[in-house]
Protein backbone atom coordinates (compact mmCIF):
# COMPACT_ATOMS: atom_id res chain seq x y z
CA UNK A 1 0.00 0.00 0.00
CA UNK A 2 1.19 3.28 -1.01
CA UNK A 3 2.01 6.39 2.04
CA UNK A 4 2.90 9.56 2.22
CA UNK A 5 6.29 10.30 4.03
CA UNK A 6 6.60 12.70 7.50
CA UNK A 7 9.52 13.22 8.26
CA UNK A 8 11.26 13.94 11.49
CA UNK A 9 14.50 14.99 12.71
CA UNK A 10 17.13 13.02 15.11
CA UNK A 11 16.63 11.36 18.52
CA UNK A 12 13.01 11.29 18.42
CA UNK A 13 12.18 10.05 22.07
CA UNK A 14 8.90 8.00 23.58
CA UNK A 15 8.25 11.54 25.40
CA UNK A 16 8.29 13.04 22.48
CA UNK A 17 5.97 10.77 20.90
CA UNK A 18 3.97 10.27 23.89
CA UNK A 19 4.68 12.39 26.46
CA UNK A 20 5.01 11.49 30.26
CA UNK A 21 2.07 13.99 31.06
CA UNK A 22 -0.58 11.25 29.49
CA UNK A 23 0.51 8.42 31.53
CA UNK A 24 -2.96 9.03 33.60
CA UNK A 25 -4.36 7.80 29.71
CA UNK A 26 -2.67 4.66 29.30
CA UNK A 27 -5.29 2.33 30.18
CA UNK A 28 -7.43 4.71 27.82
CA UNK A 29 -5.46 4.07 24.46
CA UNK A 30 -8.10 5.52 22.24
CA UNK A 31 -7.55 9.10 23.96
CA UNK A 32 -3.91 8.47 24.31
CA UNK A 33 -3.79 8.39 20.66
CA UNK A 34 -5.19 11.49 19.86
CA UNK A 35 -1.75 12.97 21.08
CA UNK A 36 0.76 11.29 19.58
CA UNK A 37 3.46 14.08 18.35
CA UNK A 38 1.77 16.62 19.01
CA UNK A 39 4.69 18.74 20.57
CA UNK A 40 6.80 18.09 17.77
CA UNK A 41 3.75 18.53 15.24
CA UNK A 42 0.55 19.88 16.33
CA UNK A 43 -2.41 18.13 15.03
CA UNK A 44 -0.11 15.58 13.35
CA UNK A 45 -2.86 12.98 13.88
CA UNK A 46 -5.67 15.33 11.71
CA UNK A 47 -2.80 14.99 8.64
CA UNK A 48 -2.13 11.65 8.54
CA UNK A 49 -3.74 9.35 6.29
CA UNK A 50 -4.05 5.91 6.57
CA UNK A 51 -0.65 4.09 5.41
CA UNK A 52 1.18 7.26 5.73
CA UNK A 53 4.99 6.87 6.97
CA UNK A 54 6.99 8.02 9.80
CA UNK A 55 10.69 8.87 8.83
CA UNK A 56 12.80 9.91 10.59
CA UNK A 57 16.93 10.45 11.16
CA UNK A 58 18.77 8.96 13.82
CA UNK A 59 18.39 6.96 17.08
CA UNK A 60 14.25 6.57 16.90
CA UNK A 61 12.56 5.72 19.92
CA UNK A 62 15.14 6.55 22.41
CA UNK A 63 14.16 6.91 26.76
CA UNK A 64 11.58 5.52 27.86
CA UNK A 65 10.18 2.01 27.30
CA UNK A 66 6.43 3.14 27.12
CA UNK A 67 5.37 0.61 24.41
CA UNK A 68 2.27 3.07 24.30
CA UNK A 69 4.91 4.96 21.81
CA UNK A 70 4.62 2.10 19.18
CA UNK A 71 0.82 1.33 19.71
CA UNK A 72 -0.26 4.63 19.17
CA UNK A 73 1.68 5.02 15.75
CA UNK A 74 -0.13 2.02 14.75
CA UNK A 75 -3.22 2.91 16.15
CA UNK A 76 -3.07 6.32 13.81
CA UNK A 77 -2.42 4.25 10.85
CA UNK A 78 0.57 4.91 10.28
CA UNK A 79 1.79 1.60 8.52
CA UNK A 80 5.98 1.92 9.34
CA UNK A 81 8.88 3.69 10.73
CA UNK A 82 11.57 4.51 8.74
CA UNK A 83 14.61 6.16 10.72
CA UNK A 84 18.51 6.06 10.03
CA UNK A 85 19.01 4.13 13.02
CA UNK A 86 16.49 2.88 16.27
CA UNK A 87 16.93 2.62 19.97
CA UNK A 88 16.66 -1.23 20.42
CA UNK A 89 13.47 -1.37 22.94
CA UNK A 90 11.24 0.80 20.62
CA UNK A 91 12.52 -1.07 17.93
CA UNK A 92 11.39 -4.63 19.63
CA UNK A 93 8.06 -2.58 20.44
CA UNK A 94 7.30 -2.23 17.33
CA UNK A 95 7.62 -5.17 15.74
CA UNK A 96 5.86 -7.13 18.68
CA UNK A 97 2.94 -4.94 17.76
CA UNK A 98 3.27 -5.71 14.24
CA UNK A 99 4.43 -2.37 13.04
CA UNK A 100 7.51 -2.37 10.69
CA UNK A 101 10.63 -0.64 11.94
CA UNK A 102 12.91 -0.25 8.84
CA UNK A 103 16.73 1.13 9.04
CA UNK A 104 17.53 2.77 5.98
CA UNK A 105 18.95 5.87 4.29
CA UNK A 106 15.95 8.43 4.60
CA UNK A 107 17.70 11.68 3.18
CA UNK A 108 15.80 10.16 -0.06
CA UNK A 109 12.46 10.82 1.09
CA UNK A 110 11.38 14.35 1.44
CA UNK A 111 8.00 15.03 3.21
CA UNK A 112 4.97 14.43 1.10
CA UNK A 113 6.68 12.46 -0.96
CA UNK A 114 4.57 8.84 -2.04
CA UNK A 115 6.59 5.96 -1.20
CA UNK A 116 5.46 2.17 -0.66
CA UNK A 117 7.54 -0.73 1.68
CA UNK A 118 8.40 -4.26 0.31
CA UNK A 119 9.12 -5.76 3.55
CA UNK A 120 10.41 -8.96 2.45
CA UNK A 121 12.20 -7.71 -0.58
CA UNK A 122 14.02 -5.18 1.41
CA UNK A 123 13.09 -2.37 -0.81
CA UNK A 124 11.12 0.79 -0.79
CA UNK A 125 9.87 2.15 -3.98
CA UNK A 126 10.01 6.37 -3.80
CA UNK A 127 7.08 7.21 -6.99
CA UNK A 128 7.73 10.98 -6.02
CA UNK A 129 11.57 11.21 -6.82
CA UNK A 130 10.69 7.33 -9.03
CA UNK A 131 13.50 6.09 -7.02
CA UNK A 132 14.41 2.70 -5.30
CA UNK A 133 15.84 2.32 -2.05
CA UNK A 134 17.29 -1.02 -0.56
CA UNK A 135 17.46 -1.21 2.96
CA UNK A 136 19.36 -3.44 5.93
CA UNK A 137 17.68 -6.99 5.68
CA UNK A 138 15.24 -7.17 8.44
CA UNK A 139 16.52 -9.50 11.16
CA UNK A 140 15.01 -13.06 10.89
CA UNK A 141 13.69 -12.83 13.71
CA UNK A 142 11.32 -9.65 13.06
CA UNK A 143 9.77 -11.59 10.09
CA UNK A 144 9.28 -14.20 12.29
CA UNK A 145 7.01 -12.03 14.73
CA UNK A 146 5.53 -9.46 11.52
CA UNK A 147 4.58 -12.66 9.56
CA UNK A 148 2.69 -13.96 12.81
CA UNK A 149 1.23 -10.74 13.46
CA UNK A 150 2.74 -9.48 16.45
CA UNK A 151 4.81 -11.40 19.43
CA UNK A 152 0.93 -11.99 21.43
CA UNK A 153 -0.29 -13.46 18.25
CA UNK A 154 2.78 -15.79 18.17
CA UNK A 155 2.33 -16.88 21.57
CA UNK A 156 -1.22 -17.78 21.19
CA UNK A 157 -0.70 -19.85 18.40
CA UNK A 158 2.51 -21.73 19.75
CA UNK A 159 1.67 -21.22 23.54
CA UNK A 160 5.56 -20.66 23.37
CA UNK A 161 8.45 -18.55 22.05
CA UNK A 162 9.48 -20.10 18.56
CA UNK A 163 11.88 -17.75 16.99
CA UNK A 164 15.05 -19.76 17.29
CA UNK B 1 35.56 -38.29 32.93
CA UNK B 2 34.54 -34.13 32.38
CA UNK B 3 33.23 -33.50 29.35
CA UNK B 4 34.95 -29.90 29.61
CA UNK B 5 33.73 -26.76 27.94
CA UNK B 6 33.21 -26.54 24.30
CA UNK B 7 36.06 -23.92 24.00
CA UNK B 8 38.16 -26.76 25.73
CA UNK B 9 36.50 -29.80 23.54
CA UNK B 10 37.70 -27.53 20.45
CA UNK B 11 41.33 -27.11 22.04
CA UNK B 12 41.77 -23.47 21.05
CA UNK B 13 40.86 -20.94 23.94
CA UNK B 14 38.02 -18.00 23.49
CA UNK B 15 37.47 -15.55 25.96
CA UNK B 16 34.21 -14.47 27.25
CA UNK B 17 32.48 -10.63 27.82
CA UNK B 18 30.37 -10.83 30.68
CA UNK B 19 27.14 -10.80 28.93
CA UNK B 20 28.49 -14.00 26.42
CA UNK B 21 29.23 -15.38 30.40
CA UNK B 22 25.59 -14.75 31.42
CA UNK B 23 23.38 -15.31 28.35
CA UNK B 24 25.49 -18.70 27.74
CA UNK B 25 24.75 -19.85 31.37
CA UNK B 26 20.99 -19.30 30.87
CA UNK B 27 20.78 -20.81 27.07
CA UNK B 28 22.41 -23.60 28.63
CA UNK B 29 25.33 -23.74 25.74
CA UNK B 30 27.91 -21.16 24.70
CA UNK B 31 26.71 -18.45 22.95
CA UNK B 32 28.16 -15.17 21.13
CA UNK B 33 27.83 -11.61 20.23
CA UNK B 34 25.43 -11.91 17.54
CA UNK B 35 23.06 -14.87 17.99
CA UNK B 36 20.05 -14.80 18.81
CA UNK B 37 18.97 -16.86 21.87
CA UNK B 38 16.24 -18.11 24.13
CA UNK B 39 16.43 -18.06 27.94
CA UNK B 40 15.43 -18.04 31.04
CA UNK B 41 14.63 -15.30 33.50
CA UNK B 42 15.34 -14.95 36.93
CA UNK B 43 12.91 -12.10 37.70
CA UNK B 44 10.76 -10.28 35.84
CA UNK B 45 8.84 -6.78 36.77
CA UNK B 46 6.80 -3.74 35.54
CA UNK B 47 5.72 -0.46 36.96
CA UNK B 48 2.76 1.27 36.96
CA UNK B 49 2.89 3.11 33.61
CA UNK B 50 3.73 -0.15 31.66
CA UNK B 51 2.05 -3.23 34.15
CA UNK B 52 -1.35 -2.46 33.23
CA UNK B 53 -0.42 -3.11 29.09
CA UNK B 54 1.98 -6.14 30.01
CA UNK B 55 -1.08 -7.72 32.29
CA UNK B 56 -3.91 -6.86 28.75
CA UNK B 57 -1.06 -8.98 26.99
CA UNK B 58 -1.10 -11.53 29.30
CA UNK B 59 -4.59 -11.88 28.82
CA UNK B 60 -4.87 -11.40 24.99
CA UNK B 61 -2.45 -14.34 24.85
CA UNK B 62 -5.10 -16.60 26.66
CA UNK B 63 -2.96 -16.94 29.68
CA UNK B 64 -4.33 -17.27 33.22
CA UNK B 65 -1.13 -17.73 35.37
CA UNK B 66 2.30 -16.59 35.62
CA UNK B 67 5.57 -18.58 35.10
CA UNK B 68 7.25 -18.04 38.72
CA UNK B 69 5.11 -15.86 40.83
CA UNK B 70 7.85 -15.30 43.82
CA UNK B 71 10.19 -13.62 40.55
CA UNK B 72 6.94 -11.78 39.50
CA UNK B 73 6.85 -7.97 40.27
CA UNK B 74 4.12 -5.55 40.17
CA UNK B 75 5.69 -2.19 41.10
CA UNK B 76 3.99 0.91 42.44
CA UNK B 77 6.40 3.55 42.01
CA UNK B 78 5.46 6.30 39.33
CA UNK B 79 2.29 7.57 40.25
CA UNK B 80 3.14 7.01 43.80
CA UNK B 81 0.66 7.53 45.32
CA UNK B 82 -1.77 7.94 43.19
CA UNK B 83 -2.52 11.81 41.40
CA UNK B 84 -5.37 10.67 39.26
CA UNK B 85 -8.32 8.26 39.97
CA UNK B 86 -7.11 7.14 36.45
CA UNK B 87 -4.50 5.46 37.82
CA UNK B 88 -5.78 4.39 41.09
CA UNK B 89 -7.87 2.53 38.96
CA UNK B 90 -4.74 0.84 37.48
CA UNK B 91 -3.10 0.08 40.37
CA UNK B 92 -6.30 -2.06 41.50
CA UNK B 93 -6.55 -3.79 37.95
CA UNK B 94 -2.79 -4.79 38.64
CA UNK B 95 -3.45 -5.52 42.36
CA UNK B 96 -6.25 -8.04 41.08
CA UNK B 97 -4.03 -9.67 38.84
CA UNK B 98 -1.59 -10.28 41.35
CA UNK B 99 -3.75 -11.96 43.90
CA UNK B 100 -5.17 -14.02 41.15
CA UNK B 101 -2.00 -15.14 39.84
CA UNK B 102 0.65 -14.73 43.23
CA UNK B 103 2.58 -12.40 41.83
CA UNK B 104 4.57 -10.10 44.01
CA UNK B 105 3.01 -6.23 44.85
CA UNK B 106 5.58 -3.63 45.76
CA UNK B 107 3.16 -1.27 47.11
CA UNK B 108 2.68 2.97 46.73
CA UNK B 109 5.75 4.31 49.05
CA UNK B 110 7.98 1.28 49.25
CA UNK B 111 10.21 2.74 46.19
CA UNK B 112 11.67 2.60 42.81
CA UNK B 113 11.44 -0.83 41.13
CA UNK B 114 15.18 -0.35 40.04
CA UNK B 115 16.10 0.28 43.83
CA UNK B 116 13.99 -2.34 45.67
CA UNK B 117 15.39 -5.17 42.83
CA UNK B 118 19.12 -4.03 43.80
CA UNK B 119 18.59 -4.60 47.71
CA UNK B 120 16.18 -7.43 47.35
CA UNK B 121 16.24 -9.56 44.24
CA UNK B 122 18.99 -9.13 42.12
CA UNK B 123 22.01 -11.52 42.03
CA UNK B 124 25.29 -11.39 40.03
CA UNK B 125 24.75 -13.34 36.86
CA UNK B 126 20.80 -13.02 36.58
CA UNK B 127 18.78 -12.24 33.63
CA UNK B 128 16.33 -9.74 34.90
CA UNK B 129 13.89 -8.27 32.86
CA UNK B 130 12.25 -4.67 33.32
CA UNK B 131 9.24 -3.00 31.74
CA UNK B 132 11.10 0.31 32.50
CA UNK B 133 14.25 1.59 30.08
CA UNK B 134 16.63 2.21 33.67
CA UNK B 135 16.09 -1.63 34.49
CA UNK B 136 20.08 -1.59 33.55
CA UNK B 137 20.40 -0.32 37.27
CA UNK B 138 20.92 -3.74 37.93
CA UNK B 139 23.76 -4.50 35.93
CA UNK B 140 25.57 -2.34 38.70
CA UNK B 141 25.31 -6.07 40.55
CA UNK B 142 26.57 -8.26 37.99
CA UNK B 143 23.02 -9.36 36.34
CA UNK B 144 22.29 -8.85 32.91
CA UNK B 145 19.17 -6.56 33.73
CA UNK B 146 17.62 -5.00 30.77
CA UNK B 147 14.46 -3.25 29.97
CA UNK B 148 11.78 -4.12 27.53
CA UNK B 149 8.53 -3.19 26.79
CA UNK B 150 5.02 -4.42 27.82
CA UNK B 151 4.51 -7.18 25.89
CA UNK B 152 8.34 -8.70 25.99
CA UNK B 153 7.63 -8.29 29.56
CA UNK B 154 4.17 -10.10 29.54
CA UNK B 155 6.09 -12.99 27.76
CA UNK B 156 8.41 -13.48 30.42
CA UNK B 157 6.47 -13.39 33.23
CA UNK B 158 3.79 -15.62 31.62
CA UNK B 159 6.26 -18.14 29.96
CA UNK B 160 9.70 -17.79 32.05
CA UNK B 161 11.35 -16.76 28.93
CA UNK B 162 12.44 -14.07 26.09
CA UNK B 163 14.58 -14.17 23.22
CA UNK B 164 17.53 -11.80 23.10
CA UNK B 165 20.54 -11.30 20.89
CA UNK B 166 23.75 -11.57 22.49
CA UNK B 167 25.10 -8.15 22.23
CA UNK B 168 28.66 -6.89 21.42
CA UNK B 169 30.57 -4.90 24.10
CA UNK B 170 31.99 -1.88 24.79
CA UNK B 171 34.33 -1.96 27.62
CA UNK B 172 34.65 1.41 29.25
CA UNK B 173 37.91 1.43 31.36
CA UNK B 174 38.28 4.05 33.92
CA UNK B 175 41.41 4.83 35.64
CA UNK B 176 43.08 6.78 38.46
CA UNK B 177 41.49 8.96 41.36
CA UNK B 178 38.26 11.02 41.23
CA UNK B 179 38.97 14.21 42.31
CA UNK B 180 37.16 15.81 44.91
CA UNK B 181 33.58 17.21 44.12
CA UNK B 182 33.05 14.82 41.29
CA UNK B 183 31.41 11.20 41.30
CA UNK B 184 29.88 8.18 39.63
CA UNK B 185 27.43 10.87 37.54
CA UNK B 186 29.74 12.94 36.41
CA UNK B 187 31.65 9.35 34.92
CA UNK B 188 28.89 8.49 33.08
CA UNK B 189 27.61 11.89 31.74
CA UNK B 190 31.11 12.31 30.40
CA UNK B 191 30.99 8.43 28.94
CA UNK B 192 27.62 10.06 27.37
CA UNK B 193 28.89 13.54 26.22
CA UNK B 194 31.55 11.38 24.28
CA UNK B 195 29.73 8.43 22.40
CA UNK B 196 26.92 10.02 22.52
CA UNK B 197 23.33 9.58 23.39
CA UNK B 198 23.46 6.28 20.34
CA UNK B 199 26.89 5.32 20.93
CA UNK B 200 26.07 1.94 22.85
CA UNK B 201 23.26 0.82 20.65
CA UNK B 202 22.21 -2.77 20.69
CA UNK B 203 26.00 -3.19 22.61
CA UNK B 204 26.38 -4.32 26.37
CA UNK B 205 28.57 -1.40 28.00
CA UNK B 206 30.75 -3.44 30.38
CA UNK B 207 33.01 -1.15 33.45
CA UNK B 208 36.47 -2.01 34.48
CA UNK B 209 39.16 -0.04 35.77
CA UNK B 210 40.80 0.81 39.04
CA UNK B 211 38.12 3.74 39.51
CA UNK B 212 35.37 1.38 38.99
CA UNK B 213 36.72 -1.11 41.40
CA UNK B 214 36.89 1.37 44.08
CA UNK B 215 33.75 2.82 43.71
CA UNK B 216 31.02 1.64 46.24
CA UNK B 217 27.44 0.01 44.68
CA UNK B 218 26.00 3.04 44.99
CA UNK B 219 28.22 4.94 42.06
CA UNK B 220 27.81 1.57 40.13
CA UNK B 221 24.37 1.60 39.98
CA UNK B 222 24.27 5.43 38.93
CA UNK B 223 26.65 4.45 36.35
CA UNK B 224 24.53 1.47 35.22
CA UNK B 225 21.21 3.04 35.61
CA UNK B 226 22.30 5.60 32.95
CA UNK B 227 24.13 3.01 30.55
CA UNK B 228 20.50 2.67 28.64
CA UNK B 229 20.95 6.58 27.64
CA UNK B 230 24.00 5.75 25.17
CA UNK B 231 21.40 3.34 24.06
CA UNK B 232 22.80 0.35 26.09
CA UNK B 233 20.76 -2.56 26.32
CA UNK B 234 22.86 -3.48 29.68
CA UNK B 235 25.53 -2.17 31.80
CA UNK B 236 27.78 -5.22 33.16
CA UNK B 237 30.07 -4.18 36.31
CA UNK B 238 31.92 -7.69 37.58
CA UNK B 239 31.05 -8.58 41.33
CA UNK B 240 33.83 -8.53 43.55
CA UNK B 241 34.70 -7.76 47.12
CA UNK B 242 32.30 -4.86 47.02
CA UNK B 243 29.27 -6.07 45.56
CA UNK B 244 29.61 -9.40 48.41
CA UNK B 245 30.03 -6.46 51.13
CA UNK B 246 26.64 -4.83 49.78
CA UNK B 247 24.69 -7.96 49.60
CA UNK B 248 25.60 -8.79 53.18
CA UNK B 249 24.54 -5.54 54.54
CA UNK B 250 21.06 -6.44 52.52
CA UNK B 251 21.06 -9.71 54.28
CA UNK B 252 21.45 -11.67 51.48
CA UNK B 253 25.58 -12.40 51.46
CA UNK B 254 24.28 -16.37 50.24
CA UNK B 255 23.35 -14.24 46.93
CA UNK B 256 26.88 -13.31 46.33
CA UNK B 257 29.21 -15.39 43.42
CA UNK B 258 32.02 -13.78 41.98
CA UNK B 259 31.72 -12.93 38.20
CA UNK B 260 34.13 -11.41 35.86
CA UNK B 261 34.83 -11.47 32.01
CA UNK B 262 37.54 -13.56 30.75
CA UNK B 263 40.68 -11.42 30.49
CA UNK B 264 40.72 -12.42 26.33
CA UNK B 265 37.18 -11.61 25.77
CA UNK B 266 36.35 -10.26 22.25
CA UNK B 267 35.53 -6.30 22.36
CA UNK B 268 33.60 -3.85 20.02
CA UNK B 269 36.12 -1.32 21.59
CA UNK B 270 37.58 0.20 24.14
CA UNK B 271 36.75 3.80 25.79
CA UNK B 272 39.61 4.66 28.38
CA UNK B 273 38.46 7.63 30.68
CA UNK B 274 41.06 9.62 32.95
CA UNK B 275 39.07 10.11 36.40
CA UNK B 276 41.43 12.40 37.87
CA UNK B 277 40.75 14.71 34.57
CA UNK B 278 37.13 14.66 35.21
CA UNK B 279 34.78 17.86 36.37
CA UNK B 280 31.64 18.25 37.59
CA UNK B 281 29.48 17.22 34.34
CA UNK B 282 26.29 18.62 33.19
CA UNK B 283 23.91 17.40 30.88
CA UNK B 284 21.58 20.19 28.94
CA UNK B 285 18.59 20.64 27.74
CA UNK B 286 16.62 18.58 25.88
CA UNK B 287 19.50 15.44 25.43
CA UNK B 288 21.34 14.04 27.64
CA UNK B 289 25.03 13.23 25.61
CA UNK B 290 24.86 17.77 25.22
CA UNK B 291 27.19 17.72 28.37
CA UNK B 292 29.30 20.30 29.60
CA UNK B 293 31.36 21.04 32.46
CA UNK B 294 30.22 22.90 35.28
CA UNK B 295 32.85 25.50 34.35
CA UNK B 296 31.51 25.96 30.82
CA UNK B 297 27.92 26.18 31.82
CA UNK B 298 27.56 29.78 32.51
CA UNK B 299 24.75 31.50 34.38
CA UNK B 300 21.95 29.42 34.42
CA UNK B 301 19.01 30.60 36.84
CA UNK B 302 17.28 27.28 38.38
CA UNK B 303 13.50 27.52 39.75
CA UNK B 304 14.16 23.92 41.08
CA UNK B 305 16.44 21.47 42.01
CA UNK B 306 15.63 17.95 42.04
CA UNK B 307 17.26 15.31 44.20
CA UNK B 308 16.20 11.65 44.09
CA UNK B 309 15.29 9.09 41.46
CA UNK B 310 16.57 5.49 40.16
CA UNK B 311 20.03 7.15 39.18
CA UNK B 312 21.00 8.99 42.33
CA UNK B 313 18.25 8.37 45.13
CA UNK B 314 20.64 6.54 47.37
CA UNK B 315 21.84 7.30 50.94
CA UNK B 316 25.53 8.23 49.71
CA UNK B 317 23.67 10.70 47.17
CA UNK B 318 21.42 12.35 49.91
CA UNK B 319 24.39 12.33 52.39
CA UNK B 320 27.00 13.93 50.04
CA UNK B 321 24.05 16.97 49.33
CA UNK B 322 23.50 17.03 53.30
CA UNK B 323 27.29 18.13 53.99
CA UNK B 324 26.92 20.72 51.30
CA UNK B 325 23.91 22.16 52.33
CA UNK B 326 24.37 21.58 56.40
CA UNK B 327 23.84 24.87 58.12
CA UNK B 328 22.94 26.44 54.87
CA UNK B 329 19.35 27.87 53.22
CA UNK B 330 18.51 26.66 49.86
CA UNK B 331 17.95 29.85 47.61
CA UNK B 332 15.07 31.96 48.50
CA UNK B 333 14.06 31.86 44.06
CA UNK B 334 14.85 27.94 43.91
CA UNK B 335 12.75 25.29 45.65
CA UNK B 336 14.14 21.58 46.34
CA UNK B 337 12.52 18.43 46.07
CA UNK B 338 14.01 15.15 47.45
CA UNK B 339 12.82 11.83 46.94
CA UNK B 340 14.37 8.82 47.98
CA UNK B 341 14.46 5.56 45.77
CA UNK B 342 13.05 3.55 48.08
CA UNK B 343 11.57 3.27 51.73
CA UNK B 344 15.37 1.78 53.33
CA UNK B 345 17.13 4.62 52.05
CA UNK B 346 14.27 7.01 53.44
CA UNK B 347 14.45 5.40 56.47
CA UNK B 348 18.40 5.32 56.55
CA UNK B 349 18.35 8.95 55.75
CA UNK B 350 16.15 9.91 58.56
CA UNK B 351 18.35 8.05 61.11
CA UNK B 352 21.61 9.15 60.18
CA UNK B 353 19.94 12.80 60.26
CA UNK B 354 20.92 13.30 56.71
CA UNK B 355 17.05 14.16 55.68
CA UNK B 356 16.65 16.46 58.85
CA UNK B 357 19.47 18.39 57.45
CA UNK B 358 18.38 19.02 53.88
CA UNK B 359 14.89 19.80 55.71
CA UNK B 360 16.64 22.20 57.58
CA UNK B 361 17.69 23.69 54.40
CA UNK B 362 14.49 24.45 52.88
CA UNK B 363 14.31 21.18 50.48
CA UNK B 364 11.09 19.17 50.28
CA UNK B 365 10.90 15.60 51.36
CA UNK B 366 8.11 13.52 49.15
CA UNK B 367 7.68 9.56 49.37
CA UNK B 368 10.13 7.15 47.33
CA UNK B 369 9.19 7.06 44.16
CA UNK B 370 10.47 8.27 40.58
CA UNK B 371 8.99 11.62 41.81
CA UNK B 372 8.89 14.25 39.72
CA UNK B 373 10.75 12.76 36.86
CA UNK B 374 8.00 11.37 34.99
CA UNK B 375 6.49 14.72 35.19
CA UNK B 376 3.76 13.03 36.71
CA UNK B 377 3.42 15.13 39.99
CA UNK B 378 5.35 16.03 42.93
CA UNK B 379 7.31 18.62 41.35
CA UNK B 380 5.87 19.43 37.59
CA UNK B 381 7.49 21.85 35.91
CA UNK B 382 5.92 25.18 34.30
CA UNK B 383 6.10 27.19 31.18
CA UNK B 384 10.05 28.27 30.52
CA UNK B 385 11.14 26.91 34.21
CA UNK B 386 14.54 25.48 34.61
CA UNK B 387 15.25 22.33 36.63
CA UNK B 388 18.86 20.61 37.56
CA UNK B 389 17.93 17.26 38.36
CA UNK B 390 20.00 14.07 39.12
CA UNK B 391 17.42 12.16 37.65
CA UNK B 392 18.97 10.14 33.95
CA UNK B 393 17.43 11.85 31.71
CA UNK B 394 16.25 15.59 30.47
CA UNK B 395 14.43 14.99 27.24
CA UNK B 396 11.85 17.89 25.99
CA UNK B 397 8.66 17.98 28.20
CA UNK B 398 9.48 15.29 30.84
CA UNK B 399 9.15 16.63 33.94
CA UNK B 400 5.74 18.71 32.40
CA UNK B 401 5.60 21.97 30.27
CA UNK B 402 7.25 21.04 26.89
CA UNK B 403 9.03 24.84 27.39
CA UNK B 404 10.91 23.95 30.55
CA UNK B 405 14.59 23.02 30.37
CA UNK B 406 16.01 20.69 32.44
CA UNK B 407 19.51 20.14 33.37
CA UNK B 408 21.39 16.70 34.76
CA UNK B 409 24.17 16.97 37.15
CA UNK B 410 25.31 14.79 40.93
CA UNK B 411 23.69 15.26 43.65
CA UNK B 412 26.52 17.71 44.79
CA UNK B 413 25.59 19.71 41.88
CA UNK B 414 22.20 19.67 43.08
CA UNK B 415 23.30 21.09 46.79
CA UNK B 416 25.66 23.61 45.55
CA UNK B 417 23.10 24.94 42.78
CA UNK B 418 19.94 24.91 45.13
CA UNK B 419 22.09 26.75 47.46
CA UNK B 420 23.02 29.75 44.76
CA UNK B 421 20.32 29.86 42.72
CA UNK B 422 22.01 28.82 39.71
CA UNK B 423 24.01 26.18 38.17
CA UNK B 424 27.07 25.83 40.80
CA UNK B 425 30.06 24.17 40.96
CA UNK B 426 30.09 22.14 43.90
CA UNK B 427 34.17 21.96 44.40
CA UNK B 428 34.20 24.84 46.60
CA UNK B 429 31.82 23.52 49.24
CA UNK B 430 33.88 20.05 49.74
Amino acid sequence: MKGKAWKFGDAISTDHIIPGRYFYLRSNLPELSKHLLEYERPSFIEKVSPGDFIVAGQNFGLGSSREHAAIVIKMNGIQAVLAKSFARIFYRNCFNNGLPAIICDTEKFSEGDEIELFVHEGKIVNYTRNETTLFTAVPPVMKRILSDGGLVEHVKKYKDLKLV
Amino acid sequence: MRRGSVKERRGIHMGMTLAEKILSEHAGKEVRSGEIVVVRVDLTYTQDGTGPLAVRKIQEMGLKEVYNPKKTIFFFDHASPSPRFELSNDHNFMRDFAEKTGSQVSEVGYGISHQVVAEREVKPGDIVIGADSHTCTGGALGAFATGVGSTDAAVAMALGKIWLRVPETIRVVVEGKLPTGVFAKDIILHLIGKITAAGGTYKALEFSGDTIQNLEMAGRMTIANMAVEAGAKVGLFPSDEITRSWLNCMGRSQDFRELSPDPDGTYEKTVMISAKELKPTIACPHQVDNTKTVDEIGDVKVDQVYLGTSCNGRLEDFQIAARILKGKKIHPKTRMVVTPGSRLVYLETLKDGTMETLIESGALAMTPGCGACVGLHEGVLGDGEVCLATQPRNFKGRMGSPKSFIYLGSPAVAAATAIEGKIADPRKYL
